[in-house]
């Protein structure tokens, strides 16, 4: 798949936002005031600007609203669905928190729970995709999932639980991994099967349809990137889960110190989680590239 | 609507005869020809004539070669356009409704005016039937010529989809594969068509018949061939015994 800048910020980001927005409405941190607007700034912030990112690769943003229609059977409707009804949960509740310096328990906990939904319909969006091996498994909502609980943990300062998180996460993304580089072949779909010809000898591609490029190519074949794949899961994995753990882990007295290294484990997990955002799309293969002779 | 109809009350569809099909891609040429002016958005260019051409095409002609475990290997012309699909991934995954299937038909379209260009049915769809339009960023696919074969101003023998009424070999049957008595069911089953990528579990409409066996080669490929052996026979004298005497060396 072509790794679009757009769709990589989008689920970076927005997972990142929906995760401390989850620990907020749980109150981990209970905080109000001042500092409650400040968390709930980067919390909005970040789940927004991930959302618009996604409007970018749209064909018709003017008419994306209509999105909101079929929530019985799509699950990227779902997902708009989710990520507003946990915008508009997580508001009110912000609102308790910065100006009445209340906790309203009930509500934040809907919340929370509509906030990591959103990042579950967002994961089914690609799970569902058959055409698309490596992404139909049950390991991928639990990669986002799992990242995003962890990305959330960290800005929300819970230094136990992300610790947690960031092992279980990092634990799910080796095994991703080895699952995901076994899938197009046990789809049991290849050039065979794809052009019912499989059982009368082996078929090669001989010539494509067309002599230049086209959509089906730019959008779902994406061959180059993958060169420097495994030293990219290794710059994914240190940045994005073994530096943020071993910084939270540092023994250090000074608050202003322990501050700075947890900022700077966040931005490094940033840093990770976008990467090994872009090689879930740059290593997906779709199967409309074995007509093509790739894949 | 996204929801797929349960059943729907006929199936219509193409037979793509792999046997007869001989690459010529003027299926190619004239679904873009009438798809790009009737039903829907044109089916634009970019850099038509450039050194970087590409553009939006309902179907396309692929060609695989098959080398069989002995003998030689055969050519297959394979032109693909959407298989208006009974469990379409396409059409549940659209979030807008523009994607849908006919409860009357079976036919699986495109409302271009619904239609968000958000690709993701084109993710979905494992044959690569579905191409966005870069002009008009909206969803193109094969319509199966809906404007043409319930078109009471076109003559009845122009009542079946462009590609079907253009291929020069008859590679292209059109009918409903839903009716066990239709003439492409009967094909179909004479033929043993059968469905692409079956495991993708899409259950296509649109069937391929697989080529038949070609004729063997022989040895002798013309009954004038032993007219024309070489007449060259065994050479005699010096170089006769040249010959030998190379040989043993
Ligand atoms: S071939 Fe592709 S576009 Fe056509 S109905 Fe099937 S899944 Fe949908
Ligand atoms: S591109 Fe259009 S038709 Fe396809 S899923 Fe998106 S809105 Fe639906
Ligand atoms: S049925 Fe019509 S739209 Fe579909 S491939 Fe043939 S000519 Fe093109």
């Amino acid at each position: 798949m072509h790794p679009a800048p757009s769709v990589i910020v989008f689920t970076t980001l927005s997972g990142l936002g929906f995760g401390l927005l989850f620990f907020l409405g749980l109150g981990l941190p209970n905080v109000t005031g001042w500092v409650a607007f400040t968390f709930f700034v980067i919390g909005f912030g970040l789940s927004v600007a991930g959302l618009l990112a996604s409007t970018f690769h749209l064909g018709r943003p003017e008419r994306a609203i209509k999105a909101f229609t079929q929530w019985r059977s799509s699950w990227l409707s779902r997902e708009g669905w989710c990520a507003v009804a946990a915008l508009i949960l997580m508001g009110l509740y912000s609102i308790g928190a910065i100006f009445f310096a209340q906790r309203w328990g009930l509500l934040g906990f809907v919340g929370a729970l509509f906030s990591i939904l959103t990042v579950f319909t967002t994961s089914m969006i690609y799970t569902q995709l058959k055409s698309i091996p490596r992404w139909n498994m049950n390991l991928t909502p639990a990669m986002f999932l799992s990242f995003s609980l962890a990305g959330g943990a960290l800005l929300a300062g819970q230094t136990a639980l992300a610790l947690i998180s960031l092992l279980i996460a990092a634990l799910v993304q080796i095994l991703y991994w080895r699952q995901g580089d076994q899938a197009l072949a046990r789809s049991g779909t290849n050039i065979g099967t794809a052009t019912g010809l499989g059982d009368r000898g082996s078929v090669r591609a001989f010539e494509p349809p067309h002599t230049g490029t086209n959509y089906l190519l730019r959008e779902f074949v994406h061959v180059v990137g993958r060169k420097h794949a495994e030293k990219l899961r290794i710059i994914a994995f240190s940045l994005g889960f073994f530096i943020p753990v071993v910084l939270l882990i540092m023994p250090v007295n000074s608050v202003a110190t322990k501050h700075f290294l947890a900022a700077v484990a966040v931005l490094s997990h940033l840093a990770g989680v976008a990467t090994s955002r872009w090689l879930f799309f740059a290593q997906a293969e779709h199967v409309v590239g074995i007509y093509y002779g790739k894949r | 609507m996204t929801q797929l109809p349960h059943s729907t009350e006929r199936k219509l569809g193409l037979v793509i005869d792999l046997d007869t099909c001989v690459g010529c891609h003027a299926c190619v040429i004239s679904c873009k020809g009438w798809n790009t002016e009737n039903y829907g958005a044109p089916l634009s260019d970019q850099d038509a004539y450039g050194g970087n051409p590409s553009g939006t095409f309902l179907n396309r002609v692929h060609s695989y070669e098959v080398q069989p475990q002995n003998g030689h290997a055969q050519l297959v012309h394979f032109p693909k356009s959407c298989l208006h699909c009974e469990d379409a991934p396409c059409v549940t995954v659209c979030p807008t409704g523009a994607s849908y299937k006919r409860v009357e038909d079976g036919i699986v379209l495109v409302n271009e005016s619904d239609c968000i260009g958000c690709g993701l049915c084109a993710w979905s769809c494992p044959y690569g039937a579905r191409e966005l339009d870069v002009a008009e960023g909206v969803m193109k696919k094969c319509t199966l010529c809906v404007d043409r074969i319930y078109n009471e101003n076109l003559t009845e023998v122009d009542r079946v989809p462009s590609c079907v009424r253009t291929c020069p070999a008859g590679a292209r049957h059109f009918g409903d594969l839903g009716d066990p008595d239709s003439d492409v069911s009967k094909l179909v089953a004479e033929r043993g068509g059968i469905d692409l990528m079956p495991e993708q579990g899409t259950k296509p409409v649109n069937k391929y018949l697989p080529p038949r066996p070609k004729d063997t080669i022989e040895d002798q490929i013309d009954v004038l061939a032993p007219l024309l052996a070489p007449i060259a026979e065994e050479p005699k004298g010096f170089m006769g015994w040249l010959d030998k005497a190379l040989e043993k060396l």
